[in-house]
């Protein structure tokens, strides 16, 4: 990371201002002591059967989040929404004005600790994992779970309510503006609209993506258009540039409770500016992604290229149309995306059968000059046919699925498409072209008209090859899967599973109390999850699961911490985190539920996601 | 569109070609699906359509190569044209420098693409100009005011009329290079099937017996000893008469 000194200063530099504002203090907690970093990971012993290491379909994530590369930490000390202020930074021995923990909590004031992912994270959150490591035999029969029938029969009576039921949109300081986030700031055409109005619009969006050229130039805001915050790109540009100067590159910041984190990738810097809680390394990944869906457009030697010649470039000529899928990408985070935080991909459930018979569909109609074949329904990913020596990788899908189910781009145009893309995780060097067709237009269910189908629903065929000329190869190839998958019926079952969407958790663990849960395996690269619906299907909602389960990632993922399962209690939700080799399980339940019906609902989902695993997740998938 | 008469039917290879945001996605959308999408994201790469289109004397089944405008995807361009026999080449008819970057385009396929291509000019966004009241009702009889309104309308700021391009400036050029000329709205749907009829009836019929029939397409072989068609004549009257300008 960086020295302490500078980023102390930086710090300071925004106390003053914060203090002008809030009356308060809010600097860096004190110094830890140096831990030890983290060795080996201890085997421990699982109680659920462990899954056979099985050759994984993608390769490893290379934006994804592992364990290496945390460099955040969570304080077990009580320190709370260490996550955004800026304190997170282990190595910041330069602050000089300590507080204490309990002094900080009290001085933040309303717009600091209280959203919920930060009571979730109470001091007892910690206590279990300080127990036998990752055990959770003793996390069930602790003499702490132990209640009388009485508190029992209490509990049952006041388990039904649903996390975040109790909270108010207006307690929420952070999430009140969040239904706007995406709303459009007006330009300067709007004659009623003063700059400095704009601007107080601008700066309450509660994230922001900037990329900018070393030289200052702005490449691309999520929010306002470039000439209404020239001058703040100004600013960050200088910033950035005194550090790189100096050969100490700025990592990220704090100000108040907003996080900067920046990220150097060659001739360009991305900054992400949140009050959403994420952890450095969570938005570092998600500035990663913007950078590869530039390289997506332009190639590694392009991008080199341009600034090569010219460090003045402006980039946006460029990437010029690209604008409306770097900002789905940014606001996909915005919202919450369970597959950005895992660095995984969701699939279609469907009968392990099934799935071999469309492979095999697949596989027989191949073109000779396909690299990648993809067939994926309602942004589930439900077969690949891939050459045995190359792997997809989870980013580069991230970029495709983006592209196709979240901008919309492709889809508005119907027909037939031939897009030129770099797929920067398979190689960055060169282009390759893909086919995409969408087949819900052609062939659509008798029982539904074709305008039914929203863009979550929909089945598209995906062809990479590595040759420009043959899209008609390709559209053959199509006609060909898309045959075979008709005769065989693959279609209807393709079609039901999507309508049917994921599973309610009272199909997989009837009884239990969790509201909602993630279960990632770790060797497939793939995660699933329980539905939405109806729990957190709007938007503020969705976001407060989102940030707890980010919240509980980056605990679970901190450099040192060894916690292997993480207990939460808030006063408006439980949570529970457990982490093996094989699998990262999260979820949540309302405030009322008891540990010991969280683990027991939690091993009943693990042990449905290991009976259903192949249904669940592509083992593999074909191989040519 | 369906229509079973034993008309003889043929594929013809069109391409789309024009700046970034001119309405190419959208004139092919309004052809394809007679559909409209406001602020319609950018197409990536090129999209591949078919639509057919009835002539008295036959059915021409357009294959339309609808290509991105952004400079970047410009060398991917010579595939999409190579065999293609009729080129749109768009302009926003509110953005001047759009007609220079058709006029690239129309000296590219001249110089590039198959002799015989018949190229159409296509000036698009006709309900951003003043005469799109009147142009939106579809008929050509208010000709001549139209034009009156339009040359007037080359300071572009009279209040509701966006055009920077007149029909006298683009019309003079087209006939010049012997192209097809229209000014459209895809957002009314104006003039945009008279495009493609106009184009049908313009690809001559020797052109379309090596492509009789679907699966023809990634096959197509001209005489490159072809002439090239003159297109000044009937055509000048033929955009006359559909173009409401």
């Amino acid at each position: 990371m960086r020295t302490g000194r500078e980023d102390a200063g930086v710090s300071r530099a925004n106390d003053e201002e914060h203090i002008n504002a809030n009356d308060g203090d809010d600097t860096p907690p004190p110094p830890l002591p140096p831990r030890p970093l983290p060795g080996p990971q201890p085997n421990h012993e699982i109680l659920i059967a462990a899954a056979a290491e099985r050759p994984s379909l993608q390769s490893k994530p290379t934006t994804a989040v592992s364990s290496m590369s945390i460099q955040t930490l969570s304080f077990p000390d009580g320190t709370r929404g260490t996550f955004t202020s800026g304190g997170d930074d282990p190595s910041a021995k330069g602050s000089d004005n300590v507080v204490i923990p309990g002094d900080l909590a009290s001085t933040r004031g309303p717009n600091a600790a209280p959203d919920d992912l930060d009571d979730s994270m109470s001091v007892a959150t910690f206590a279990p994992t300080l127990r036998a490591p990752g055990d959770l035999a003793s996390l069930l029969g602790g003499a702490i779970s132990k209640r009388s029938p009485a508190w029992k029969l209490l509990r049952l009576q006041s388990a039904t309510i649903q996390p975040f039921e109790t909270m108010r949109l207006e307690d929420d300081p952070t999430l009140s503006e969040f239904p706007k986030e995406f709303d459009g700031i007006p330009d300067e055409t709007e004659k009623d609209w003063s700059d400095w109005d704009r601007l107080v619009v601008w700066k309450s969006k509660l994230k922001h993506y900037m990329i900018l050229s070393s030289a200052g130039k702005p490449i691309y805001s999520r929010h306002g258009d470039l000439a209404l915050i020239n001058s703040s790109m100004g600013v960050v540009q200088t910033i950035i540039s005194f550090y790189e100067g100096a050969k100490n590159p700025l990592m990220g910041f704090a100000a108040g409770n907003t996080r900067f984190v920046i990220v150097i990738r060659g001739p360009l810097y991305f900054v992400a500016i949140s009050k959403l809680g994420e952890s450095d390394t969570q938005l570092r990944a998600q500035l990663d992604a913007l950078y590869m869906q530039i390289l997506s457009t332009l190639t590694l030697p392009t991008l080199t290229h341009i600034f090569a010649n010219r460090p003045s470039t402006d980039l946006r000529r460029p990437l010029e149309g690209t604008e409306s899928l770097l900002s789905s990408l940014a606001d996909c985070f915005t919202k919450g995306s369970p597959s950005a935080l895992l660095g995984a991909l969701e699939c279609l459930k469907i009968r392990k059968s099934h799935r071999h018979a469309i492979n095999n569909a697949f596989l027989k109609s191949r073109a000779d000059n396909l690299l990648y074949g993809l067939i994926v329904a309602g942004g589930k990913l439900v077969s690949v046919i891939r050459p045995r020596k190359h792997s997809l990788h989870p980013s580069d899908l991230q970029l495709i699925f983006n592209m196709l189910f979240e901008s919309g781009g492709v889809k508005a145009g119907g027909g037939d498409n031939w897009i030129p893309l770099c797929l920067p995780a398979f190689n960055n060097r060169g282009y390759l072209y893909m086919y995409v067709n969408f087949l819900d237009g052609e062939v659509a269910s008798p029982t539904t008209p074709a305008g039914a189908h929203s863009i979550h629903e929909e089945t598209a065929i995906i062809l990479i090859s590595p040759d420009k000329e043959s899209f008609f190869t390709l559209q053959q190839m199509k006609d060909d899967v898309v045959a075979e998958l008709q005769k065989r019926g693959s279609l209807d079952i393709i079609r039901t599973a999507a309508r049917q969407g994921r599973p309610q958790v009272a199909e997989v663990a009837p009884g239990s109390q969790i509201s909602h849960f993630l279960f990632k395996s770790k060797a497939n690269v793939q995660f699933c999850m329980s539905a939405l619906d109806p729990a957190f299907s709007d938007a503020v909602s969705h976001r407060r699961l989102m940030s707890l389960y980010h919240n509980m990632h980056a605990t679970v993922h901190a450099k040192h911490a060894h916690l292997k399962v993480i207990h939460s209690v808030g006063t408006d939700s439980t949570s529970l985190a457990w982490v093996t080799p094989i699998f990262e399980f999260f979820c949540i339940a309302g405030p009322n539920a008891s540990r010991h019906v969280m683990t027991q609902g939690a091993n009943r989902v693990i042990q449905w996601a290991k009976r259903e695993e192949e249904r669940l997740f592509i083992i593999g998938g074909g191989v040519f | 569109m369906a229509d079973s008469a034993p008309r003889p039917s043929s594929s013809v290879k069109l391409v789309l070609l024009g700046e970034a945001a001119v309405g190419k996605s959208s004139l092919v959308l309004r052809f394809v699906n007679n559909d409209f999408q406001e602020n319609k994201e950018p197409t990536i790469g090129a999209a591949f359509l078919t639509q057919k289109c009835n002539l008295p004397t036959r059915t021409i089944k357009f294959e339309i190569w609808d290509t991105a405008g952004q400079e970047r995807f410009a060398s991917l361009a010579p595939m999409y044209y190579r065999n293609a026999q009729a080129a749109l080449v768009v302009y926003d008819l509110t953005k001047p420098t759009s007609l220079i970057k058709a006029k690239h385009w129309v000296a590219e396929l001249q110089r590039q693409a198959s002799p015989g291509i018949v190229i159409a000019l296509v000036g698009n966004k006709l309900d951003l100009t003043n005469a799109s009241a009147a142009a939106a009702g579809g008929s050509s009889e208010d000709e001549d005011e139209e034009s009156g309104g339009a040359a007037g309308g080359d300071g572009g700021d009279e209040s509701g009329d966006a055009r920077k391009i007149s029909t006298d400036e683009a019309k003079t050029y087209a006939e010049e290079e012997s192209l097809l000329f229209f000014e459209t709205s895809a957002k009314t749907g104006h003039n945009v099937s008279e495009v493609f009829t106009a184009i049908a009836n313009a690809i001559p019929e020797t052109s379309l017996k090596s492509t009789r029939g679907p699966g023809a397409s990634n096959a197509v072989s001209r005489g490159g000893d072809e002439q090239r068609v003159n297109l000044t004549g009937p055509r000048g009257d033929a955009s006359k008469d559909s173009c409401a300008c």
